[in-house]
């Protein structure tokens, strides 16, 4: 790489407890764009909080995250959101009584900041862009269909879709593919690893599945216990003692 | 035992129970209590035949809201009714008619009932009602449609005076007037020290102002020392006597009525509230209130009330033989005022010999008829009825409260002149 | 200082009958999320089923105190009855109507005991052993209520046990912290739920056979306590018994000392102290954090539709209801102008409840505020009509923007009792403040101008004002607006990580929705002349509730529908027999089992399953 690739994210010394047990603690570690960032460790390893965390979901003890300067620490999820980073979730979070297209046209809504309108129905808005994104994602067949009855799979695509919709810079992924069947994982890493490319976007994704992990990542930071262990390339980290252990002797 | 999952019932299964149930009980209630009933009586067939065509009466009043007081009331008009047709209806010449409705406690309901009643029931005469503000606002309805209202049984000042009007005529001796007479044994106690406990709501305080007011006007050595004032309906009885007996008052003016004046008795003997004070109370002798204390009844508390077995006037006992006669059971105050009510309203009726609107106020305004507890007049000034009350005190006999050293106080003692009444009315 | 502590105790005898009831009601609550308004119920009949059983057998301590026991036992078989019979078939119909269902029952539970007992008060024998006082410190007191103090302890260690210390007690633990985790564990939660319900109940009924020596029974006693334990309940965190201990005990002593220091605010001190408490802490005082709100909808909800044809349809309904002028009398008129504002009215409550997902327990506050504003415009200001209804969607708007700040901060029922805490405010002020309220005998005269007084004139306003108004509400649902609405309900979450602020939509909600039941309650007083409490009262809010429920809550049509159906139906019934509580709640409990989304919901649901099978 010949040009070096501008920090989006950077992330400083990030602590949060619970009752007095550390769940994250002294996390540090720089996104760029163009980055695919995977951030793994055994399940309790601290991976959620560190994302509610960096969304503002929950406002940690210490640290700092800055996005191109700006410091994120204390802003609420929307005005993060505002800034440029969007986010997917480990539990799927749709809006279930909407409609597919109308779920992508809420943000693209929320966006041009014309939500509080009182008068042109909402389904007549943004409808164009939305089902581009729905294409985008493989969705658009199923534009008119409520959420709520969707399959899991799909669920999370429409959520990539709505994470599009505002054009991040940043997008935070939390288990993108958790509960898809192997091909459509495979797919949908592709899709974002395109994205990532087409977009310049930086994309940090925390991940079960070692294939979506190995096979995409660009880098890879490895948590447990709330600190990390490791960070480097997909081999350097695969080959790393550290997380050897942590894995074969954590989950095996 | 296996339990089925709840949606897979049938909803057959459902429905054919609940069904059954509702039909059950509801052809079972009015089977077993046919007082229940709503629609008018279906007295045994008079004799008399009528010439004219039937003048209709709307009554409202709240009978699922308070039964206890509203069902002897509707038994007092029951018979009027009864003996008003028997002896040849109104004018000489028509059936009086009455179609009674339910106002569920509430006056918006109550005003949607009335307007019922004189559209679609066609009724020349509205009577009844209980609460204060149920009898205002079918009284401002009155006045605005022109229909006569008798209000029977509110009783709020307000109703003849600061908001009286050329349709409504009251005839229960108001706040003022129960006031009044309890004041005039008030007088003559020693006491100087006194403490009210009311319900906090217009009866309430208006009965604790006028009772000051007029006590302190005979007695200006009296100080009032102590005021409770509990929701009514939820009196905190232990904390309110204590609270009493804190200010150590020489007497007691209690306004306190029903659920809340047993709870405020058992609790005042408990805790010796009432040992060598006197306590002065409004209502308190009516049957009503005295007969489910049973023989925990307050014994010595001067009161006004209604000593239905021991007033021997002709008249009187007459109206207690038909009524025990017909519904098997005593008359409580309600049902006196029932009665009269209804005979008031077809005694207006003869009297204007008409059936339109302002004939019948015209007749009620000065209107005198006889009751069982004596003549009884609409004034024309404030067109409130000189019905009076007995004052006299409580005391136990054969395990039940009652009254003794009772007399009536005749409502026109404690008017105000008519022209000072005509002053508080607002102008036509 | 001898006066102080024995008012201390009175308070502790207070706390101890408000604590056996709101235990019951929060064990229910915790274990199976239903909002049971017929709480009361129970402890009213057991009162009157305590007071049957002492008079017979009460003459001894063994006859009293077994009455009281098996009173209280008879309960909890009732209430288990009610879960088998009613509640069961509704755990997977929308949260909210378990509660209409409750409260059918109450309707039929009140004449039943009517029926049964006869309308008259009846006071009960006194405790045999019991009957004096002790002097404490000089001052007398009740020996039965120094036992009623030692009981409220009692009843709280043996819960603990039975929660603690048993399986059963394990199990219910278990499954107030999580339902699924219960099921897991092979407990069939249909038994489990049963059970609970009779032990709730039971206490219900321990709670009112023990009243019977201290008070008469009476037929109001089911609505008198059952506000009272809820506050408590709140209070104390819902699901928490030791929280509804705690809050039974300061409500208590707030209440024996609150009438010495301000004896005339006896109305409003309970619900101000549950504002505070609610304000200051957000679960209640021991209460723990919910993850999902105890209201929420259920979870998939058919989209809102717009439906293809609705605009003409509704055009057709309006030119048919503008021609009823034409061929009714004066009565249908006024009573089909009540329908009206009243389906204006639920409609507004409907912004909340069907797109907020806020069920708001106080929606009489802005319906009545609406309706004191222009009476007071009218008889203080001398305002004609049309500025007298310019002045009520204000007024209460401007009521729901302050009380709103406060409610949308809270979820689910703690949202709920703030909005039935401001209601209750707003009422106790409409109550007492005489100068200008004139209290419980209200404002009269408030008639319209002279050219809307005939009965047709004034139809044909209210019909254009609240046709309007729907029709604007109609479209904010469909709008961004709207849409944001339900965003922030399906999913908090995602609405906020998209850049929805949740909060500041429902605050909008509300105050649109408050100033709609404003202009609501402003035609209602210039149709009835006349303004009182009641407007603002609880029964108010909760009729509310019921057309909105009864109608459906997924579709924007059903609180028109359901306002129209109850008024009718009640107006109807009321005029047949006395006994119209009994048909009125057999006739909701019956719609509750057969149409469990509503009315609308179920008549669409009939339509696309006919359309299904036709393509």
């Amino acid at each position: 790489m010949s040009k070096l690739p501008m920090s989006k994210l950077v992330v400083r010394d990030l602590q949060r407890s619970f009752g007095g047990v550390q769940a994250v603690g002294g996390v540090s570690f720089t996104l760029r764009s163009g980055d695919l960032l995977a951030l793994i460790g055994p399940n309790g390893a601290g991976k959620s909080t560190c994302f509610n965390l960096l969304n503002g979901q929950l406002r940690p003890d210490s640290g700092s995250v800055r996005l191109d300067g700006t410091e994120l620490v204390g802003l609420p999820p929307r005005r993060i959101w505002a800034l440029g980073v969007g986010r997917t979730f480990q539990i799927t979070a749709t809006f279930a009584s909407m409609t597919v297209a109308e779920n992508v046209q809420m943000v693209l809504l929320s966006r041009a900041r014309r939500l509080f309108g009182l008068w042109r129905p909402a389904a007549l808005q943004f409808r164009e862009p939305a089902l581009a994104l729905l294409e985008r994602v493989g969705m658009a067949a199923q534009a008119d269909r409520p959420c709520g009855v969707l399959a899991y799979g799909d669920v999370k695509r429409v959520e990539l879709a709505m994470a599009l919709a505002s054009e991040p810079t940043v997008l935070l992924m939390d288990e993108p593919t958790a509960g898809m069947a192997p091909a459509e994982r495979l797919a949908l890493m592709e899709l974002t690893a395109e994205l990532v490319r087409e977009r310049g976007l930086a994309v940090l994704f925390t991940e079960h599945d070692m294939d979506a992990v190995f096979g995409h990542a660009t880098r890879v930071l490895v948590l447990d216990r709330g600190r990390l262990i490791a960070e480097g390339s997909p081999d350097q980290v695969r080959a790393d003692p550290r997380v050897q252990s942590v894995y074969l002797g954590g989950e095996a | 035992m296996k339990h089925r999952h709840p949606t897979a019932s049938p909803l057959a299964k459902v429905l054919r129970p609940a069904a059954l149930f509702a039909a059950v009980s509801v052809s079972f209630c009015i089977a077993a209590n046919p007082a229940m009933a709503q629609s008018a009586p279906q007295p045994a067939k008079p004799p008399v035949t009528f010439s004219g065509a039937p003048v209709r009466v709307g009554e409202i009043n709240s009978y699922t809201g308070l039964p206890a007081f509203t069902i002897p009331y509707r038994q007092g008009w029951q018979l009027a009714l009864e003996e008003i047709n028997a002896q040849g209806g109104v004018i000489g010449c028509c059936e009086l008619q009455v179609v009674s409705r339910d106002d569920a406690g509430k006056p918006d309901d109550a005003v949607r009932v009335a307007q019922e009643l004189v559209t679609n029931e066609a009724v020349d005469v509205l009577a009844g009602t209980y609460f204060s503000h149920i009898g205002l606002a079918v009284a401002d309805f009155a006045a605005r449609n022109k229909v006569p209202f008798v209000a029977a049984e509110p009783l709020t000042d307000a109703i003849t005076w600061s908001k009286g009007n050329r349709y409504t005529f009251r005839l229960r001796p108001s706040t003022y007037m129960q006031a009044a007479m309890l004041v005039e044994e008030a007088a003559k106690l020693p006491a100087k020290r006194w403490a009210t406990v009311a319900p906090n709501y217009e009866y309430g305080q208006s009965a604790v102002a006028w009772f000051k007011q007029l006590l302190k006007e005979k007695r200006p050595d009296v100080e009032f020392v102590a005021e409770q004032w509990p929701v009514q309906g939820k009196l905190e009885a232990g904390p309110t006597v204590q609270a009493l007996a804190a200010a150590k008052p020489d007497a007691i003016f209690n306004v306190t009525f029903g659920a809340d004046l047993a709870k405020f008795v058992r609790e005042g003997e408990g805790r010796g509230l009432f040992r060598n004070r006197k306590i002065v109370s409004l209502l308190t002798g009516e049957p009503e209130y005295l007969e489910p204390m049973k023989d925990e009844a307050p014994e010595g508390w001067i009161v006004t009330g209604y000593p239905w077995e021991q007033i021997d006037t002709p008249a009187h006992k007459a109206f207690v033989a038909a009524y025990t006669a017909r519904f098997k059971e005593s008359p409580k105050a309600g049902s006196i005022v029932g009665y009269i009510t209804m005979k008031a309203v077809a005694a207006a009726i003869t009297k204007a010999k008409s059936a339109n609107a302002e004939p019948i106020v015209d007749a009620l305004a000065g209107l005198t008829i006889d009751s069982p507890v004596g003549p009884v007049t609409f004034r024309a000034s404030d067109h409130q009825a000189t019905m009076g009350a007995y004052v006299g005190t409580t005391t136990l006999k054969d395990g039940r409260g009652t009254m003794k050293d009772w007399h009536y106080a005749d409502g026109a003692n404690y008017l105000p002149p008519d022209d000072a009444a005509r002053k508080m009315r607002p102008a036509e | 200082m001898s006066f102080l502590l024995v008012q201390a105790l009175s308070g502790l005898a207070t706390a101890a009958t408000l604590f056996l009831v709101s235990s019951g009601l929060t064990i229910v609550f915790g274990v199976t999320r239903i909002v049971n308004f017929a709480h009361g119920s129970f402890y009213m009949v057991g009162a009157y089923a305590g007071w049957s059983l002492i008079e017979r057998f009460g003459g001894t301590p063994a006859g009293f105190w077994g009455s009281v026991t098996a009173a209280a036992l008879a309960m909890g078989v009732l209430g288990a009855a009610m879960e088998i019979g009613l509640l069961r078939r509704l755990y997977r119909s929308p949260e909210l109507f378990q509660l209409l269902g409750t409260f059918g029952v109450v309707l039929v539970v009140q004449d039943l005991t009517a029926w049964a007992w006869g309308p008259e008060d009846l006071l009960g024998r006194r405790a045999p052993g019991l009957k004096g006082s002790i002097d404490i410190l000089d001052q007398p007191f009740p020996l039965y209520d120094l036992v009623l103090i030692g009981l409220g302890p009692l009843v709280l260690g043996l819960l603990w046990l039975l929660f603690n210390r048993t399986r059963w007690g394990t199990l219910v633990r278990a499954a107030t912290q999580d339902r699924e985790m219960a099921s897991a564990l092979g407990v069939d939660p249909a038994r489990l739920f049963t059970g609970v319900l009779f032990l709730g109940c039971a206490l219900a009924g321990l709670g009112g056979a023990l009243q019977v020596p201290r008070e008469a029974v009476t037929l109001q006693m089911d609505m008198a306590i059952v506000v009272e334990a809820f506050v408590v309940v709140v209070v104390g965190g819902m699901g928490s018994l030791a929280g509804a201990f705690l809050a039974s005990l300061l409500i208590g002593q707030l209440q024996a000392f609150g009438i010495l220091v301000f004896p005339q605010i006896t109305l409003v001190l309970v619900f101000l102290f549950m504002a505070v408490v609610l304000v200051l802490r957000p679960h209640g005082l021991l209460g723990r954090a919910e993850e999902v709100p105890p209201t929420a909808p259920a979870t998939v909800t058919v989209p809102l539709s717009t439906g293809g044809h609705t605009g003409s349809w509704a055009l057709a309904l309006l030119a048919l209801l503008a021609a009823v002028p034409l061929v009714a009398g004066d009565y249908a008129l006024i009573l089909l102008t009540e329908v009206v504002i009243l389906a204006l009215f639920a409609a507004s409550l409907h912004l909340l409840i069907g797109l907020g997902g806020l069920v708001s327990f106080g929606h009489a506050a802005w319906f009545g505020l609406g309706a004191y504003g222009s009476a007071l415009l009218v008889k203080h200001m001398g305002a004609p009509m049309p500025l007298a209804l310019a002045g009520a969607p204000v007024l209460a708007g401007l009521g729901a923007l302050v009380a709103g700040w406060f409610c949308v901060r809270r979820s689910g029922l703690y949202f709920a009792m703030l909005t039935l805490a401001f209601a209750q405010i707003a009422w106790s002020i409409a109550f007492q403040w005489y100068a200008v309220t004139g209290g419980d005998n209200g404002i009269l005269g408030v008639w319209p101008s002279s050219w809307a007084a005939g009965k047709a004139a004034y139809y044909w306003l209210t019909l254009a004002l609240c046709g309007g108004t729907l029709w604007l509400l109609r479209r904010a649902a469909f709008a961004p607006f709207g849409y944001a609405l339900r965003a922030g309900r399906d999913s908090g979450l995602r609405a906020e990580s998209v850049g929805i602020d949740v909060r500041r939509f429902q605050w909008m909600a509300f105050v649109l929705a408050g100033s709609a039941a404003g202009l609501a309650g402003g035609l209602y007083a210039f149709a009835k002349g006349s303004v009182f409490p009641t407007l603002l009262a609880v029964p108010q809010s909760v009729d509310a509730l019921v057309m909105v429920l009864m109608g459906g809550i997924q579709t924007v049509a059903g609180p028109l529908a359901g306002a129209v159906v109850f008024h009718l139906l009640k107006s109807e019934v009321m005029s047949l027999t006395d006994w119209w509580r009994l048909v009125l709640g057999l006739i909701i409990v019956a719609l509750v089992l057969v149409f469990p989304r509503g009315i609308v919901g179920f008549l669409s649901g009939l339509r696309s399953s006919f359309v299904r099978r036709r393509a």
